[in-house]
Formats: structure tokens, C-alpha cells, sequence
């Protein structure tokens, strides 16, 4: 096998799985040891720089670093990241005087940014230092966006989106708050030099069976139903209520419907429990909130006597797979009747550009969706960028924030007449942790605790105030506990063969029998033959040459709980855990933020 | 500076052997000894021949002298008996206990000195006695506990970290072995475990003396140009005669080897020693061959390893004895102190 070249910054990233998973690639484990150390503040900027909004990802996040963490592997349950960043958010002290300080010198150019959602403002937040002028439209009376419209209070209150936007608009963008952009052609018009469309994906899918019409007044698009609650437009709703489709929205769409007078409330999905798009933990507090989840059940006809809701009715349906894995909904012949007062339609999210014309070279394809590079995020209009759900679809906050990282570099280049197609490479530092004789600089004793449960109010509380904050975040106490079963895989397994007398101390010591000294091999040969077999190819095995022996050093990364052991137990330092923190590259400010690491902080 | 232990973790897909227990049972705590040390090597050598031959670990007794290697016990089968004795005296301490009770699987560990030296007549007299136990010298031919200075077993001409020579012959722990008539003879290296694992569930199945010499680098005293038990060296210098592999029934031996190069042995207990040949004049159940095998080899400065030499029909102290089949401790009051009457009677007998 061909001996890992760890130079490649991909390679130790992706040991980092929860960083690697993560789409703005946050440096997790990084954070977690500052929050253990009790430094929220430093852990909370680390997640600024990163993700723009940690306080509300806390609490809100899709969280794909969770099903990555090597935690889950060797244990049961991945860490807690999501809601270990909301103890960053929770504990820090003031950190506005961390932010970049205004008012930067500026460099001339004007930026249009369509949407104060997350994707507008994380562009904002990467050009308004390096001296761009921002100017931020949305029709909303105030910042968020999605973030502000669609998530229920009782996840995420108001005044944590007001500070996390705060922090962008107090750079100096300015924001046309209650202004709807009628006309691209018209806003472009205007004399920017690029614009970034962040719009979202703001129509409802709407629901096709007979009787919908006539019992419109009972059947609301989940998306405007949820931010006429935001808005405080709607207050009530009947106390048996059916929520139709299978995601987060539609989880939302029943706890809110808890707490507005539904008594009865049920959520329907087409598909098995099982391939339902929501976050298994959002499945999970719905159903703490007394929602029945039913599967398999294709809405037939909404049934009403009079205009007058009665009910809805569903083909039962079975799941069958052919030979190729494709599953298609074979109907069983039955049929079922729910009785409701409302029906709740949260089956999926569209694009709508009304509002940008045909004719300025912004090409569409069939389904609708803008023509956009998935790098740079570029339309077929030079000076137009597109980002967040805008650019490709209904995705998640996590994702908005990345695209606007990579758009903003696009907007940057293209600004200043560089090669957009020219991506900056990440920074990397790789550094040994060894402080002594069985000393490390981070702790390598692995926690056995179990995933930590995140306290919550009491459901008779919670369901009758719709502003009320059902999850109370850890305490200090619970979060270092939780912080402490994270096995900071960004201390990275470093081998120098050169160094290494091949005396077995390393295999044995293992916890997890990763390290095997052998003949060399080809990688699907060599993975059946390791100490513990590495079946799963999606995680790399280090392959070193250079032993005096002739034989190979393979390491598979899969199970490594980066206990150091291994470095510990060698005689002559041919392994060392070294400390791999990535940095992906963003606009570089006119003075950049003081992001301080934990390393710097020790120096 | 601290020593955590190994955490409890393990990789999903350990293994469990035929009790349910997975390797990680068959562990002690966390090794002292120096970083890299062959000894610790050999412990977990030890940890996986008892998985593999699913032992169960409150059957066997740990016994233990002095020195670097009498540690380890400490650091393989937590959950097994254990005696540290005096300098030099496990193996009388080790008779004894056997002749208590037969039933338990007893292993002694030591070192160059504690057998070489010290304990030397010791050893000696549980070899020739052919006390029913697996005797590992985990030999690295320096007093590593006394910061490096030779042993008994360091060969002549051998020099110490600083450059000076040995000037006295070795005690070749092998040799005596065969000499005095231990039934299963093996040498082999810490860094090997693949020949390792096999001699130690051979000898762990044996009934008789097994000795295995283990020659095991001291990486702080004894790793350096020159030494003669450094990694490099015995690497460099290993003659293995076979390779072992360990059945505990013949059907399990299905591979077809060429002729001449596989041979089976079998054991009193039904187990199956399948030695694959390396050196095809090498008859592993000559004690005469084998011993002048082993000076032939020694002379061309050769470390000859593998299974040496093994009497499958080998018979222990207790049959020359003719001591009860029951252990002490199951013996009723009755039986262990017969009374007046019976000592009478046996007095009377001698007369």
C-alpha cells in the first residue's frame, strides 16, 4: 500500500470526523477542550469565526459532526457537540469587544445581499470587515430570516438571534429591513459590484387531493403557518390537528400546534418512521410532547361537509423494494380516517424567483433552481452569487453559513479581479502536545460516561407557553462532564519510522488493537489481515514504510481513541500526539478578529 | 508524572473466546516498567495464549521472584492467583503450591538473575523434578532493576552501554533445561509473537516442566551497537528451527503442507502441537540432537529459537510421587489427619 503522505492537510482532517462532517468544518474538539477548561469566551469566538452563529446552532443545528463522532463508534452515543456549543453561548461573558472592531477603512466596493438569513449575514459578516460595504435587503422587519420566521420560540428565543445578528450589523452593514427586492435587474441597477442572492426557499409544497379547496380555511402550508406564530399573527388553532409530512418542519409545526390549543395533534408521513427527514432527536421530543407519529399513510382526500373540515383520509400503504434498492409505496387496499379541525402541510420547501428576470444571464435549470458552481457559488451572471437554500435547495442553517464562507472568498476575488476559480488553502499547525514523561497538554484519560442528557423544562410548563424555552442547555457542571467524553481526535498519532525499533509496545498497549506491524499488502488485503480488522473503507489506515525490517506500520483510524498510549509507551518517541488544527481560509479582514487558541493562550 | 490505566474502551468487535471473556479480561493493570520494555511484550503474549486457549483465569497461579520481569505478573490476568516471592524462590514456592493442588495451571515468571543467579539451584531442582508448569525466564542478560550491570546469561565478549566487554561465559538457560530434563524446551523473542504466542499455549497444555526461554531486550540497559540481546541483534541472528501452532483437536488441521514439513505431535491432554519445519533436519523430539543442535548453533553465534524439544508422553512429580489425584483443599479433615491409629500403623511399617 502506498505510505500516507500526512502532509496532505485532507489526510489528519479527516481523523477528525466530527470537523470533517461539519460543512463549515469547525474546529469541535478545539472548542470542547476550551469549554472543559472552563473558557467559554474563547470557545465561543473559535465557533464565531467559524459558524457565525454559535448560540443559535447550539440549539438549533442538524448537527452532521453527531453521527460522525468517533465517539459513537467505540461507545453508544456520539458527544453532545450541538449543545456543548450552546454552553459557549450560554456561559461566555461579553465578547463584543472580541469582535472585529469598526469602522473599517473602506476599499470601495458595494455588495448587495439579497436575504438577512443565515447565508446573507455570513457573507456579510466575512466582507464587512474587509472593507466592503454591505447592504443587507430583506422584507422582514428584522434580521434572521428563516432562523427568526420558521423556528419556534420555544427552541430558540428571539434574543439569541438579536445578539448573534447584532454582532454582523454592528460591523457596519447596513440593512434594508421591511424592503422586498421586486427586481434583480432593477437592484443590480444600482451600481454594485456583486450581489448574493440568500433568499431561501420560501413556498411551501402544497398539497394536491380532492377537497383541499373547499376546506382552505382549515389548511395551512406549514412554513407560513409557522411565521405567522413567529409573528404572533396566529394564536390559536383547533384541538385536533393533523400535520402532514415527515421533517422538521413538520416537527415544529406539531409542538407549536401543542401549544396553541391542539390537544389531539398527529403527524402523518407517507414514507416508514424510519426514512423520515426530521432529526431523530426532534421525532423523539415530539413524541415526549404526546404526538403520535403515523407511517405509512398517503393522504387520499381531506374530507368536509359544508366547506366545514371533518377529516382526512389516507391509502395505507407498504413499502417494496426491487432488486435494485429502489423503494416505491405499494398501496394495501386500506383506507383510514383521521377526524381534525385543522390540517398542518409541512411536506417540503420550493425555490421561487418571481423576482429575478429571464434576461440578465442568470440561466435556470428544469427544476427552477439558478445555474451555480458549487465552489465558488457563482451564477451564470458574473457578479451574481447565490447561497443557502437560494443556491441549491432546502438544506440547514450549518450549510447557509458555509456557503457564505465560500461565496464571500468568490465576492472577495471577484471584487478585486482575481481568479475566483483559485480557492485559498486552509492554515494548518501541527503541534506536539508532550510536556514530560507521561504528561500531555490535553487530558488523555477517556472518560466511560454516557452521553449526558440535556435537562428540560417540565412538559406541563412548557406546553402551555409557546415562548418558553423547552430545553434548559447543560449546566456548567454537565457540560464538563460531557465535554470530558470527547476523545479529541484532532490530537493526531504521529509516526516517524525512522525512529521506531519496532519493539511491539505500542500494539500492545492499544486499547483498541489499531496499530499492527506487518507485511505490506494490498489496502483490501492488508485491512483483513490487521490486528483488528478495518472493514470500514470510509476510514483510513496511516500505512508507514521505512522500518528496519522491512515491514509496514498500519494504523487504522477508525477506532482510535487518541488516548496517547501509544506515544507514551515508546521508548524512543516514534510516536507523538500532535495537536492538528485546521483553519479554513476566509476573507482576510482589514484587522482580524482575535480568535485565541488554546496554544496561544499556553505560550 | 502519571500512569493512567489503559481505558476500558475497547475496539466493537473484540473477540470473546468459548468462556465469553475477551482478551481485554486476561489483562492486569498498567505496566511500570520502562517504556518498551520486551518484558511487557511478553506479558501480552501470555494475555493472548490464555484467551486462545480459553483458560479460565481463576484457575491459574502467577508465581514470581525478584527483578524487572518478576513484576509483570502484575500486568497480565488480574483475575488469577498471584505469589511475588522471595529472590530467586519462586519455583520452590511454585512446587509447593502444586503439590497442594494439582488442579490449577501454574506459571512462573523470572529473569536472567533470578534464575541465573540467585535462584539458580532453584530453578535447577523444579526442572529435574518435572514439576507440571509453564517456567518463562523473560531474559534481557542485565540487572536492569540495578541500572545495567551483566548478568549470569549475558555472553561473553558482549558489551555493556559504555563500551566495556563481558569477560565471563553464559549460562545458556536452554541448554540446562534440556539437561536437566525438562519435557518441553523453547527459546524464543519478545519482538516475535507470532513464534511466541504458540510456544506459551504449547508449554500451558504441556503436563511436565515446560521452560521457555524468552529473550527480551532492555531498552534502557541493553538495546544499543554491540549488545548481544538488542532488538537488532536478535534479529539479525535468529535461527528458528519452526514454527508452532496449537490444536486442541485434530480435525481442525485440514491445511496440506508438502511432506516432511509439517509434524504433528500429540499431547497427553488430546491437544495437537503442529510444528511447520524451518531447518528440515531439526527433530524437535531428540533431546540429544537438540542440545547438540543448539551448541553447533550457538557456536556460529546463531540464537536458535522455536520449539526446541518436547516429550509428548512426558509425565509429572506427581505420577513419580504417586500423590493423591485430589487436591489439600478438597480433602476432608478425616483424610489429611488420619489420627494416632493410622501413624502408628505407618511407624510400624518402617520398623
Amino acid at each position: 500500500m502506498k505510505p500516507t503522505d500526512i502532509r496532505n492537510p485532507d489526510y489528519f482532517h479527516k481523523v477528525v470526523d466530527c470537523q470533517w462532517a461539519c460543512p463549515a468544518h469547525t474546529p469541535v474538539p478545539e472548542y470542547i477542550r476550551l469549554i472543559a477548561a472552563g473558557r467559554y469566551d474563547d470557545a465561543y469566538m473559535i465557533n464565531w469565526k467559524s459558524n457565525v452563529f454559535p448560540g443559535i446552532l447550539g440549539r438549533t443545528c442538524d448537527r452532521p459532526c453527531e453521527p460522525a463522532c468517533r465517539r459513537g463508534r467505540v461507545e453508544e452515543e456520539p458527544v453532545a457537540i450541538c449543545r456543548l456549543k450552546r454552553v459557549a453561548a450560554d456561559f461566555k461573558g461579553d465578547v463584543s469587544a472580541r469582535m472585529p472592531q469598526g469602522p473599517f477603512p473602506s476599499n470601495g466596493k458595494r455588495v448587495a445581499v439579497v436575504g438577512a438569513g443565515p447565508a446573507g449575514l455570513g457573507v456579510a459578516r466575512d466582507l464587512a470587515p474587509a472593507g466592503y460595504q454591505v447592504t443587507v435587503f430583506d422584507s422582514a422587519p428584522n434580521g434572521g430570516g428563516f432562523i427568526r420566521s420558521q423556528i419556534p420560540k420555544f427552541r430558540l428565543p428571539d434574543s439569541v438571534i438579536d445578539e448573534e445578528v447584532g454582532y454582523i450589523t454592528d460591523l457596519g452593514v447596513e440593512t434594508r429591513y421591511n424592503t422586498y427586492v421586486p427586481s434583480l435587474k432593477g437592484l443590480m441597477d444600482e451600481g454594485y459590484d456583486a450581489v448574493f442572492v440568500g433568499s431561501g426557499a420560501p413556498r411551501g409544497r402544497e398539497l394536491d387531493v380532492p377537497g383541499r379547496q373547499e376546506a382552505a380555511a382549515n389548511i395551512h402550508i406549514g412554513i407560513d403557518w409557522l411565521s405567522s406564530v413567529s409573528f404572533g399573527h396566529v394564536k390559536s388553532i383547533g384541538k385536533r390537528v393533523i400535520v402532514l409530512g415527515g421533517g422538521n418542519t413538520a416537527m415544529d409545526c406539531c409542538r407549536s400546534a401543542r401549544r396553541l390549543g391542539g390537544e389531539d395533534v398527529k403527524v402523518i408521513v407517507r414514507s416508514g418512521f424510519e426514512e423520515m427527514k426530521a432529526s431523530p432527536w426532534e421525532k423523539e421530543d415530539a413524541m415526549h410532547e404526546d404526538i403520535p407519529i403515523l407511517n405509512f399513510l398517503v393522504p387520499k382526500e381531506v374530507i368536509q361537509k359544508d366547506g366545514q373540515i371533518v377529516g382526512m383520509s389516507f391509502d395505507k400503504v407498504e413499502a417494496k423494494y426491487d432488486d435494485k434498492g429502489r423503494r416505491s409505496l405499494i398501496p394495501t387496499g386500506a383506507v383510514v380516517q383521521y377526524a381534525c379541525d385543522d390540517v398542518l402541510v409541512a411536506i417540503g420547501q420550493e425555490n421561487a424567483f418571481p423576482w429575478i428576470e429571464k434576461d440578465i444571464g442568470i440561466e435556470f435549470d428544469r427544476w427552477g433552481m439558478p445555474k451555480v458552481d458549487d465552489v465558488t457559488f457563482q451564477s451564470t451572471n458574473p457578479k451574481v452569487f447565490f447561497g443557502g437554500d437560494a443556491a441549491f435547495g432546502p438544506k440547514n442553517i450549518i450549510w447557509a453559513v458555509a456557503h457564505a464562507h465560500h461565496a464571500a472568498i468568490s465576492i472577495d476575488k471577484f471584487c478585486q479581479a482575481q481568479d475566483i476559480a483559485e480557492r485559498p488553502a486552509p492554515g494548518v499547525t501541527l503541534v506536539s502536545q508532550k510536556m514530560g514523561i507521561h504528561e500531555w497538554s490535553y487530558d488523555n484519560d477517556v472518560s466511560i460516561d454516557l452521553r449526558f442528557k440535556v435537562p428540560h423544562r417540565e412538559k406541563k410548563l412548557s406546553l402551555v407557553d409557546i415562548k418558553a424555552e423547552v430545553e434548559l442547555g447543560f449546566d456548567p457542571e454537565l457540560a464538563l462532564k460531557e465535554a470530558h467524553r470527547c476523545l479529541n481526535c484532532d490530537v493526531q498519532t504521529v509516526f516517524a519510522p525512522k525512529l521506531c525499533i519496532e519493539c511491539d509496545a505500542c500494539v500492545d498497549i492499544c486499547p483498541v488493537d489499531c496499530i499492527t506491524f506487518t507485511d505490506d499488502g494490498e489496502e483490501d488485503e492488508l485491512r483483513t489481515r490487521l490486528n483488528a480488522p478495518a472493514l470500514d473503507k470510509t476510514q483510513d489506515i496511516y500505512v508507514s514504510d521505512g522500518l528496519k525490517t522491512g515491514r509496514i506500520m498500519a494504523k487504522d483510524e477508525d477506532m482510535c481513541l487518541h488516548c496517547g498510549l501509544c506515544a507514551e509507551r515508546c521508548p524512543t518517541g516514534a510516536w507523538d500526539m500532535q495537536r492538528f488544527l485546521l483553519d479554513m481560509a476566509q476573507v482576510k479582514p482589514v484587522s482580524a478578529p482575535r480568535a485565541t487558541t488554546s496554544l496561544e493562550a499556553l505560550a | 508524572m502519571t500512569f493512567l490505566p489503559k481505558p476500558k474502551l475497547h475496539h466493537p468487535k473484540l473477540a470473546s473466546n468459548a468462556l465469553g471473556f475477551t482478551r481485554r479480561d486476561y489483562e492486569g493493570s498498567i505496566s511500570t516498567l520502562c517504556a518498551g520494555c520486551g518484558h511487557d511484550s511478553i506479558s501480552a503474549a501470555i494475555i493472548h495464549a490464555c484467551f486462545e486457549l480459553d483458560l479460565p483465569p481463576h484457575r491459574i497461579a502467577k508465581l514470581s521472584g525478584i527483578g524487572c520481569s518478576s513484576k509483570t505478573p502484575t500486568y497480565f490476568l488480574g483475575n488469577s492467583h498471584g505469589f511475588n516471592s522471595v529472590h530467586g524462590r519462586m519455583p520452590s514456592v511454585l512446587t509447593g503450591a502444586n503439590l497442594a493442588n494439582r488442579e490449577l495451571i501454574y506459571l512462573g515468571v523470572s529473569g536472567d538473575g533470578d534464575s541465573a543467579s540467585i535462584g539458580f539451584g532453584q530453578f535447577a531442582h523444579s526442572i529435574r523434578r518435572g514439576v507440571n508448569m509453564t517456567y518463562i525466564v523473560e531474559n534481557n542478560g542485565v540487572y536492569g532493576l540495578t541500572k545495567g550491570q551483566f548478568s549470569a546469561t549475558a555472553d561473553k565478549g558482549a558489551k555493556n552501554k559504555r563500551g566495556v566487554p563481558n569477560n565471563d561465559e553464559p549460562i545458556d538457560m536452554v541448554s540446562m533445561a534440556l539437561q536437566l530434563g525438562a519435557t518441553y524446551v523453547g527459546r524464543s523473542f519478545s519482538g516475535d509473537k507470532t513464534q511466541l504466542v504458540p510456544l506459551i499455549k504449547g508449554a500451558l497444555t504441556h503436563k511436565g516442566a515446560a521452560f521457555i526461554d524468552c529473550i527480551s531486550p532492555c531498552v534502557a540497559f541493553n538495546n544499543h551497537e554491540g549488545s548481544t540481546k538488542s532488538f537488532d541483534y536478535v534479529r539479525e541472528h535468529n535461527a528458528a528451527v519452526n514454527f508452532l501452532d496449537v490444536f486442541e483437536g485434530r480435525d481442525e488441521i485440514t491445511a496440506d503442507y508438502a511432506p516432511g514439513t509439517v509434524e504433528l505431535v500429540r499431547q497427553h491432554d488430546g491437544t495437537y502441537l503442529k510444528l511447520r519445519k524451518i531447518a528440515n533436519d531439526y527433530d524437535a523430539t531428540d533431546r540429544i540432537s537438540a542440545m547438540n543442535f543448539l551448541q553447533t548453533h550457538h557456536a556460529r553465534g546463531e540464537i536458535v529459537t522455536g520449539l526446541l524439544y518436547v516429550d509428548p508422553d512426558a509425565e509429572d512429580m506427581h505420577a513419580a510421587l504417586g500423590t493423591a489425584t485430589a487436591p489439600l483443599n478438597g480433602m476432608s479433615d478425616e483424610a489429611l489427619v488420619p489420627g494416632n491409629a493410622a501413624l502408628a500403623k505407618l511407624n510400624a511399617s518402617l520398623r
